[in-house]
């Protein structure tokens, strides 16, 4: 479960859309490097925003790897635009959520919005924080002539845990 | 739709796609020499261009598909007399034409041009008298 990037699904309208959270939690090792304490400075905790991008693209990804039954090998080809705009500290909760925009058996494209949940007196607060927009290809499909193993090596038994953690059936 | 207007969409669509300046898009421009698009953008394009003039293209009918992969028109390295007859059938909108003289497999991408993109665009609508 090293890369995974997202803890659990919380929607998944097929073909549609799909929203993953995240929980930033001090215990993630990253977060004790981004960033340490330097001389005459304090430590300063926060979700690289590189690794944001990455659980957008698992979100994304699932979603459209669903959307083919999980048999084609969906790789990130391109990360069309990606702005975000606040950072997450830990104990907050990011939400990705994750719109199809475009599916053929090439590849997909997707459009994602991030928002923070934090924890206030008041009860949870939710703010937009980003959006990112992504290209997916189909792995088979577009380098025609290259080996790849038969299995599929995208969608992996960590893949298949979290659906089936989240209560999504897997396949 | 007039051949400008689909110039200046088209314009846009590539800006987004590729990040280049406006004015580096004219129609002679080649999309990978050029405007520095790799194989993934091709993709993107073609979805964007999907959007941006409600069409639908399919595959291999914009750029080509499996033919310059098919062992049957390649040799050395270079497409075959007949994989170059196959790619004027398929792709009516792009000038072989300098390609030709020179096949190389590697040397294909510098077909691919704003203004085939343009002549595309123009057929689909419907804009455009036949070539």
């Amino acid at each position: 479960m090293r890369w995974m990037w997202i803890d659990r699904i919380l929607e998944l309208k097929p073909r549609e859309r799909l929203v993953a959270i995240k929980t930033v939690s001090l215990s993630e090792e990253h977060l004790h490097d981004h960033f340490a304490a330097g001389p005459g400075s304090a430590a300063l905790p926060i979700m690289p925003a590189s690794l944001i991008i990455e659980g957008m693209a698992q979100s994304a990804g699932i979603l459209v790897g669903h959307a083919g039954g999980f048999k084609e090998k969906v790789v990130l080809a391109k990360v069309n635009s990606a702005e975000i705009t606040r950072e997450a500290l830990p104990g907050s909760t990011l939400r990705y959520t994750a719109t199809m925009e475009r599916f053929d058996t090439t590849g997909a494209a997707t459009r994602g919005v991030v928002e923070l949940i934090e924890q206030t007196s008041g009860g949870p607060v939710c703010t937009e924080i980003g959006r990112i927009d992504l290209m997916f290809s189909h792995l088979d499909q577009n380098l025609a002539g290259a080996e790849f193993p038969k299995h599929n090596f995208v969608f992996s038994d960590t893949f298949r845990t979290l659906l089936t953690t989240s209560g999504f059936e897997a396949w | 739709m007039t051949r400008d207007e689909i110039l200046e969409k088209i314009r846009a669509v590539l800006v987004d796609a590729l990040g280049v300046d406006d004015d580096e898009v004219t129609e002679a421009a080649r999309l990978t020499t050029d405007l520095g698009a790799e194989s993934i953008d091709f993709l993107d394009i073609t979805f964007k261009l999907e959007q941006a003039f409600g069409i639908k293209i399919p595959q291999g009918e914009l750029f080509p598909d499996s033919t310059a992969q098919d062992p049957k028109f390649i040799q050395d390295g270079k497409v075959t007399e007949a994989g170059l007859a196959e790619m004027r059938r398929k792709l009516p909108h792009i000038d072989f034409s300098d390609f030709a003289r020179d096949p190389r497999l590697g040397q294909i991408g510098n077909v691919f041009t704003v203004g085939v993109l343009v002549k595309y665009v123009e057929r689909k609508l419907g804009a455009g008298a036949p070539a």
